[in-house]
């Protein structure tokens, strides 16, 4: 199949690639642009390890083509952490031991960091339902909830304070 | 000692040994984005394998067609089982003594088998070409009901086993059938049924479902024609045990091979067997000379690879008309699917289903098990469980609820008058196990107390005389359990996996400045070892956790150990981990010793040094020991601070817990809302309680799951209806219950550090707490037993079955 040029800005830096139009977006992601930390769960967008936002929204990128993502803006969770080190969901993440085998920690960390935007304080209700598109199949989500709720209110305070 | 000496506590805070909620030392690439799994692998003049899969459940295979998948370009060839039988490679042992098709020979078993491994340059082309090869089937009848399976005319199905009447675990009766276990005592049970005042009786189903880890199977296989060297990642939660097999497929000498078990997304049991894709992978590796990525996906995931239970369990159960239980009968048909590829050790075909008596004191049971083979896929694994530990605790905690409702009894109490008592450790079981310790009576207590299950009882009789009255549609259930597992597999004497004995082991090496490197057997696969072994360690050694790197799944440089499954890491990898941190510290003590010109029984160990009995101002520290191991020539010592440890279990661990959960029922429609979950285990000496508290969360949701929702069911003609996550239930945070977690302590006398396990635990109690509570809600309308998963159309039928939608 005929390959296409896709241009997308990922993580702040301005990416190029040559990809068929049926190929993937985590496709695009993970094998032709190296950024790995994008997983793959299922084909059914269910999942949710997959999880990377474009253009201010999170999406699945399992079921984005390459060619709908042409000329977006991503961000995937190797663009979550700043110059000064990890974000402040991350390291709630691993305050509060909201992950184990890692896997769906990408997609459930690129979620919270938009849903945060979406909502900066939101009620354990509101992060459950926000969340709901991203499956854990070792935490139980009890801390992950937990770890995004901290993570929330320090953001908050630190917003505050600046 | 002068005043900047840290006191002992201080000391021991610092190290973040046994005890201390550590934060885990993976998180920090895993919150990154900086794991590597294994389809993060990418290597140069990598290459791709996918399967062509059977639609059919059970069929001839007439002849198959590659020429246009062959045409697709960047298509490198197209494997059939006659390609591979050249190399003996078309079928492959099984972990339970059955041999299963590589690729299909001749004909296929079960929907989703293996035809043909297509191989090429890109996934887009070898998708492609998948798609555009043509399989000739001649349909064959179907056989999907163990109990049809074993009529007398039943279709056959596994031709290559005809005219044999004896199988790797004894006689076969009938030709779909694979092996019948039995333990204990028949005849005596039996008279024990006929006597008693009063005999319960129930078939209880525990429904075939799938581990479904977030990452699914896969590998890369690596061929080095140069040297000879086959390289293979994957998701393997023994690696050690793959290379063996591999060896022997494959006629590689095991020094030539080389796994590594890379990040593991997940595993609950997935990730234990051996399947087709590996075999295929290195196959086409050693033909075309290049590294080959083979990656299911997830319909290929949940149709082919490890299924979990399919027990279908006649239970009798005797008492007298107190309550006090007198015996125990179990008969169980056992769904293998089309090759019996259950991952248990060698001499138990069943698992550990003999534990099935629970934490009762029964005087005498008998345990019966036939094995079946069906058009459904192979699997049988231990699904975040021990050996078939779930459907056992399953089955008694029904069995003891059928039981209450005979006698008339609370089923609180019920539990509490058969408990074997703290006095009674170690016990014997009726079925052969020694439980090694355990005080149930105290957690029962706790549990009720806790939950205030008077209270809860009252509000439930107040809610059920409002239901009749008309004043609520809305049931309340409340679900006990108390279960027994049996973990830490297991004494080499008894336990063997493919011939290998199941211990484990630990290599540590400490550095001439004092930090650590110790390599084990095991596996992670989001059970933190990198975190809790090195707690373990600095315990053991006086060296700061954070100064103990842990390694594991690279079968060139860690020791030979069985791997991570079945609750066995701690047990067993603990107690070696333990162990070779003892060996350490006892040439320490001699280094310190000569350091100090004392003899070694002049000194004590005292959190990271070694001091002079009632000189405590004279000592010296594990760090200067490990320096002055390397830069000092020791009299009758060898240089360097090394030690290994194989730890062969002289028994199993028995951990037990205390699970109640409250749920309210909408009777008209079915919905179950989980008010409280309230999980109290006992795991023995605990290394970390975060990282416990997380396991319980996740198995308990796995619990859920499987109580509530999750199945792999066939239709009538083999059709796999729950191929995605579309219709086969992984909860989200939405649905999710929340849980209360607590504990009691009770050390494993046998352990060097008392441990139990914990990772299982909350998926064996987790699922009868689950189902109990749905039939609880309807115990007082007459119902006794309902088949899993609970979902809500099943128990609106349960409510429309009862009379209560008139």
């Amino acid at each position: 199949m005929k390959k296409m040029h896709i241009e997308l800005t990922v993580n702040g830096q301005p990416m190029e690639t040559l990809a068929e139009p049926r190929e993937l977006l985590v496709h695009v992601l993970r094998e032709r642009l190296g950024l790995t930390g994008t997983h793959i769960g299922c084909e059914t967008s269910h999942c949710g390890v997959c999880t990377v936002d474009m253009n201010g929204k999170s999406v699945k990128s399992c079921t984005v083509f390459a060619a709908q993502a042409n000329g977006a803006t991503i961000t995937t969770i190797e663009g979550i952490a700043g110059a000064d080190g990890m974000h402040i969901l991350q390291s709630s993440f691993r305050e509060h031991h909201g992950l184990q085998c890692g896997y769906c920690t990408p997609g459930m960390i690129t979620r919270a960091w938009r849903l945060l935007q979406e909502n900066p304080s939101p009620t354990e209700e509101e992060v459950r339902f926000g969340m709901a598109g991203n499956l854990c199949r070792c935490t139980g989500y009890q801390n992950i909830v937990k770890a995004i709720l901290h993570a929330a209110s320090e953001m908050s305070a630190k917003e505050a304070a600046e | 000692m002068n005043d900047l000496t840290p006191d002992q506590t201080a000391r021991a805070t610092a190290l973040k040994g046994m005890g201390s909620s550590r934060k885990r030392v993976e998180d920090a690439r895993f919150t990154q984005g900086k794991g590597n799994y294994v389809d993060d692998i990418k290597m140069t003049g990598m290459i791709y394998g996918d399967f062509v899969r059977s639609q059919y459940a059970h069929a001839r295979i007439k002849g198959v067609d590659t020429a246009a998948a062959l045409a697709v370009p960047g298509i490198i060839a197209v494997l059939q089982a006659a390609d591979l039988a050249p190399l003996g490679l078309h079928w492959m042992p099984t972990l339970a003594g059955d041999k299963q098709m590589v690729l299909a020979d001749g004909k296929v078993l079960f929907q989703g088998q293996e035809i043909a491994f297509v191989v090429g340059e890109t996934r887009a082309a070898v998708a492609d070409a998948c798609e555009l090869v043509v399989v000739d089937y001649e349909e064959l009848p179907v056989v999907v009901d163990p109990f049809k399976a074993m009529a007398a005319g039943a279709p056959v199905l596994r031709e290559d086993l005809a005219g044999q009447t004896k199988g790797p675990h004894g006689d076969r009766i009938h030709h779909n059938h694979i092996f019948r276990w039995e333990v204990g005592d028949k005849p005596a049970t039996e008279a024990v049924l006929a006597g008693a005042d009063v005999v319960a009786e129930e078939m209880v189903y525990y429904h075939r479902t799938h581990p479904c880890p977030l990452e699914t199977c896969g590998c890369v296989a690596s061929m080095d024609k140069i040297n000879g060297k086959l390289t293979m990642w994957g998701t393997f939660q023994a690696p050690h045990v793959v290379r063996t097999v591999a060896s022997l497929l494959s006629g590689i000498p095991e020094s030539s091979i080389r796994i590594v078990s890379p990040d593991i997304g997940g595993g609950f049991g997935n990730k234990v067997g051996v399947y087709p894709g590996y075999v295929c992978a290195i196959v086409a590796s050693i033909v075309t000379g290049r590294p080959v990525k083979w990656i299911e996906d997830r319909m290929d995931n949940l149709m082919a690879t490890a299924f979990a239970r399919d027990y279908w369990m006649h239970g009798k159960i005797a008492a007298t008309a107190e309550g006090k239980i007198t015996g125990l009968w179990c008969h169980t048909t056992a769904d293998h699917g089309a090759f019996d590829a259950c991952a248990d050790p060698t001499k138990f075909p069943a698992g550990f289903m003999s534990i099935c008596t629970g934490s009762y004191d029964i005087p005498v049971a008998y345990l019966g098990v036939d094995g079946v083979y069906t058009n459904k896929a192979p699997g049988g694994v231990a699904y975040r469980c021990s050996f078939r530990v779930t459907e056992a605790a399953y089955f008694i905690e029904r069995m003891i609820e059928i039981l209450a409702i005979k006698l008339n009894m609370d089923a609180a109490e019920l539990r509490r008058i058969n408990f074997i008592r703290k006095d009674q450790f170690p016990y014997q079981s009726a079925l052969g196990w020694e439980y090694d310790s355990g005080d149930y009576h105290t957690a029962w207590d706790k549990a009720l107390k806790a939950v205030n299950y008077t209270g809860l009882r009252a509000e439930q009789a107040t809610r059920l005389a409002d239901f009749k009255a008309g004043k609520t549609r809305s049931l309340m259930g409340i679900g006990l359990c108390h279960f027994t597992e049996i973990v830490g597999a297991g004494p080499v004497k008894n336990c063997d996996i493919l011939g290998m004995g199941m211990f484990d082991s630990c290599e540590i090496r400490i550095h001439p400045t004092g930090s650590a490197l110790a390599r084990l057997g095991t596996i992670s696969q989001g059970q933190g070892h990198a975190t809790t072994f090195a707690q373990i360690l600095a315990t053991e050694t006086g060296i700061p956790a954070d100064q103990i790197t842990i390694e594991e799944g690279d079968t060139d440089t860690a020791p030979y150990g069985l791997g991570t499954y079945g609750s066995r890491s701690t047990p067993v990898a603990g107690a070696a981990t333990a162990l070779a941190g003892r060996k350490i510290r006892a040439k320490a003590q001699m280094i310190a010793a000569y350091l100090l010109e004392v003899h070694d029984n002049d000194l004590e160990w005292d959190v990271d040094r070694f001091v002079v009995k009632g000189v405590p101002e004279r000592f010296k520290t594990m760090k200067e020991c490990a320096y002055a191991a390397y830069n000092q020539a020791i009299p009758g010592l060898e240089p360097g601070l090394e030690a290994v440890s194989y730890y062969d279990p002289p028994n199993m661990t028995y951990p037990f817990g205390a699970y109640i959960c409250v749920m309210d029922i909408d009777v008209d429609t079915g919905v179950a809302d989980i008010r409280s979950f309230y999980a109290l285990d006992d795991c023995g000496t605990r290394i970390n309680p975060m990282i416990i508290e997380g396991q319980v969360h996740g198995g308990a949701t796995e619990a859920y799951a499987i109580a509530m929702g999750q199945e792999v069911a066939y239709d009538e003609m083999g059709n796999c209806m729950n191929s995605t996550l579309m219709d086969f239930f992984l909860p989200t945070a939405w649905e999710t219950p929340h849980y209360t977690t607590d504990h009691t302590e009770t050390p494993s006398p046998h352990h060097p550090i008392g441990a139990k396990g914990v990772g299982e635990s909350p998926n064996v109690g987790g699922v009868p707490a689950f189902s109990n509570a749905v039939h609880d809600a309807f115990r007082s309308f007459g119902l006794t037993q309902s088949h899993m998963p609970h979902d809500h159309w099943r128990i609106w039928r349960i409510a429309n079955q009862l009379g209560l939608h008139e």
